[in-house]
């Protein structure tokens, strides 16, 4: 799950991680109100949606009259705003965040992350603050510090003194710098965080570091022991389809081809998507129906398939394990009872009962039902069903 | 022969009496495993499935003298009870329950390594050794005693391509289901020195997806030191940047993570690599009657 800038600014004032001054607003004239409130003389006005790149696409303005901020707040409320991470549909601002402005004399970046590797967290630095991290690793990976830290230690002095030092940051900046990483990796161990990113991270022409940025991710699992966390969830900001499959136990993503799939287990979804592409076709979703799929879970995962116009052909592939493939059998012919399926079903159960489910669909006699042998002859006839060659 | 369990290993369940644990330990005894008994805290004392039930692990391992648990208490717990296993002397803990905190799987395998104690999962299928002893929740009668190791992130992949390999003929020696997990116990790199080992086993199938960089370590690794045939398999050529597909590890980040970069680095160590699941069977059919 992600949260908002604000709401991870939120997260880090708690812990005494630096952040500018600021209010959320849903109005223009909550907008300007904020600016009020913040006194001065410049704020920023920054659209709060789940992407970076809000910059570039126009989500962030920095005013220096209440006038501007109205300006601007009208403007980017309501936009669609479109970055490199929202895709070229963009997302619609509903919230924009009024923050005072800061006196920058550096951008710095500053990150922590599970390092898979070393199963253990990564506090990432660089002075390269403002551009993307990927991009910094990719052209000057020798400008990006990397400290783990041992979560059976904790963050220690050592730790601070590696990113510090490996900023060049001057003598006096040094203790200020540590403080301020030990209180970010409080953050993310504390919280269960997935991820953190502050970029930038400025240093004020005061020598002080402020979190001008903020983002979070957190570990899903983890959530239940986070209450605080969970009541920040911003459903607008999930795809619908994607949410309503989660509901029902489904696990969904939709994505831009042809032939919808349905089918058990994540590897085998993702292995049934690269068999349609090997087959010459083009996966319209991934989709994990899980291991308590039934006639209800069924009937919801094709009323989610067929919501996508571009489906041509749905391939079901099922390799029953301890699910049975008669009831999934079953639960076909209940779902084509509840839901009209419009294009043809290639149907490959195999497995634990996969004779019995055989019979089942053969004896219920569906038109739109092809059966299929195995998971390659599932894709090729879907893949042929889809191009109307069967 | 096989590898780390055997129809001589004596395991226990921790979450027994749980519908799960029940449920799957029913299964695991059918199959023929030596389950010698469970834990269930307040429970101990009682007979379940026709097996002692004890409170804690400490006290199963010293009167049972098991030296695998197979774990499925619930995601919030898992990290006490893998904690528990290790501190009581387990050798092998295999833990099955999908949806545990990364944060704590961290802490549990810390522990574990510090106590010498192997863990396979969590959020996996198990291990099996082909008709001798079934640890987890795969389909045992998919798996026929045979020649070909298996190693796999996924679970129903995992059972595919178990599936086609003794559909060509051939058999398993021992499947073993890592998990999907950004952190997991054993992985392709400690696994595949065990099925080099083995003298029944004569060729390796791996089976990869998007995320982490596990892969290409066996990659480097295979190179270097196996001289078993392996076939490679990675799932999510077709994968939108960004998005988790269904596995908590299954995420491509920037560009790091891809199939792609997986396939290119299997295949420059000598795997034979295919491009489709479909064809794990008739490629490891092919590599075996060269």
């Amino acid at each position: 799950m992600n949260v908002h800038e604000y709401q991870a600014k939120q997260i880090f004032a708690k812990y005494g991680v630096p952040v500018p001054k600021g209010y959320i607003a849903t109005t223009v004239e909550e907008a300007v109100e904020n600016a009020k409130k913040l006194g001065g003389k410049v704020w920023v006005v920054k659209a709060q949606i789940h992407a970076g790149g809000r910059g570039l696409g126009g989500g962030v303005k920095v005013a220096t009259s209440l006038d501007k901020v109205k300006e601007y707040a009208e403007a980017i409320l309501g936009m669609t705003l479109v970055t490199h991470q929202t895709g070229p549909e963009g997302k619609l601002v509903q919230k924009v965040y009024i923050e005072e402005g800061a006196d920058i004399a550096e951008e710095l970046y500053l990150g922590v992350v599970l390092d898979r590797a070393r199963e253990m967290p990564v506090i990432m630095a660089s002075t390269e603050g403002g551009m993307a991290i990927e991009d910094v690793a990719a052209n000057t990976p020798e400008k990006i510090i990397k400290v783990a830290v041992d979560p059976a230690i904790g963050f220690k002095g050592f730790h601070g003194r590696e990113l510090a030092f490996g900023l060049n940051l001057p003598k006096e900046e040094i203790g200020k710098f540590i403080k301020f990483a030990a209180a970010l990796y409080k953050v993310y161990m504390e919280n269960d965080a997935e991820m953190i990113e502050i970029n930038p991270l400025v240093k004020t022409g005061a020598g002080e570091f402020i979190a001008l940025d903020g983002k979070m991710g957190f570990d899903d699992s983890a959530l239940g022991r986070h209450p605080d966390i969970e009541e920040m969830r911003d459903l607008s900001e999930e795809d619908a389809d994607e949410r309503e499959a989660s509901e029902y136990g489904l696990s969904y993503i939709a994505l831009d081809g042809e032939i919808g799939c349905m089918v058990n287990g994540a590897g085998l979804a993702m292995g049934t998507m690269d068999t349609i592409n090997y087959m010459g076709g083009t996966p319209a979703n991934f989709l994990d129906v899980g291991g308590q799929a039934n006639a209800q879970t069924v009937a919801k995962g094709f009323e989610i398939i067929l919501k996508n116009p571009n489906v041509k052909a749905i391939f079901v592939n099922i390799f029953g394990g301890i699910v049975r493939c008669d009831r999934i059998a079953n639960g076909i012919l209940e779902a084509t009872k509840l839901v009209d399926v419009h294009v043809p079903v290639v149907v490959r159960l195999d497995g634990t009962n996969a004779s019995e489910a055989a019979v089942i669909l053969k004896n219920a006699g569906i038109a739109n039902v092809i059966a299929a042998t195995d998971l390659g002859d599932g894709a090729k006839k879907a893949v042929a069903a889809a191009k109307g060659e069967l | 022969m096989s590898i780390l369990v055997n129809k001589d290993t004596k395991v226990i369940v921790q979450g027994f009496t749980g519908k799960e644990g029940t449920f799957h330990a029913e299964q695991c005894l059918a199959y023929g495993t030596k389950i010698v008994g469970g834990v269930t805290p307040n429970k101990g004392g009682q007979t379940h499935l026709g097996q002692p039930v004890f409170n804690t692990v400490k006290e199963a391992v010293n009167t049972t003298g098991a030296t695998v648990s197979m774990i499925f208490v619930p995601p919030a717990f898992v990290s006490d009870a893998v904690l528990e296993a290790a501190d009581a002397g387990i050798e092998l803990a295999v833990i099955i329950t999908e949806g545990a905190p990364v944060r704590d799987m961290q802490e549990a395998k810390a522990y574990a390594t510090k106590k010498d104690m192997l863990t396979i999962g969590p959020n996996c299928p198990g291990i099996i050794t082909a008709e001798e002893c079934k640890i987890g929740i795969m389909p045992g009668a998919v798996f026929k005693k045979g020649n070909v190791g298996l190693i796999s992130k996924s679970g129903t992949l995992t059972y595919e391509g178990a599936n086609q390999v003794c559909n060509e003929g051939f058999g398993i020696t021992t499947a073993v289901g890592i998990g999907g997990d950004p952190i997991i116990g054993l992985s392709y790199k400690q696994l595949l020195p065990l099925f080099e080992a083995d003298p029944e086993t004569e060729a390796i199938v791996m089976i990869g997806e998007i995320g982490g960089d596990l892969e290409i370590q066996a990659a480097a690794y295979i190179k270097e030191n196996i001289t078993k045939p392996v076939v490679a398999f990675i799932a999510g050529q077709t994968a939108p940047a960004g998005k988790r597909m269904g596995h908590a590890g299954a995420i491509i980040s920037g560009s790091a993570g891809t199939a792609a970069e997986k396939m290119a680095a299997l295949e420059a160590a000598g795997v034979a690599v295919v491009r489709s699941p479909a064809d794990i069977g008739k490629k490891v059919a092919e590599v075996l009657k060269k």
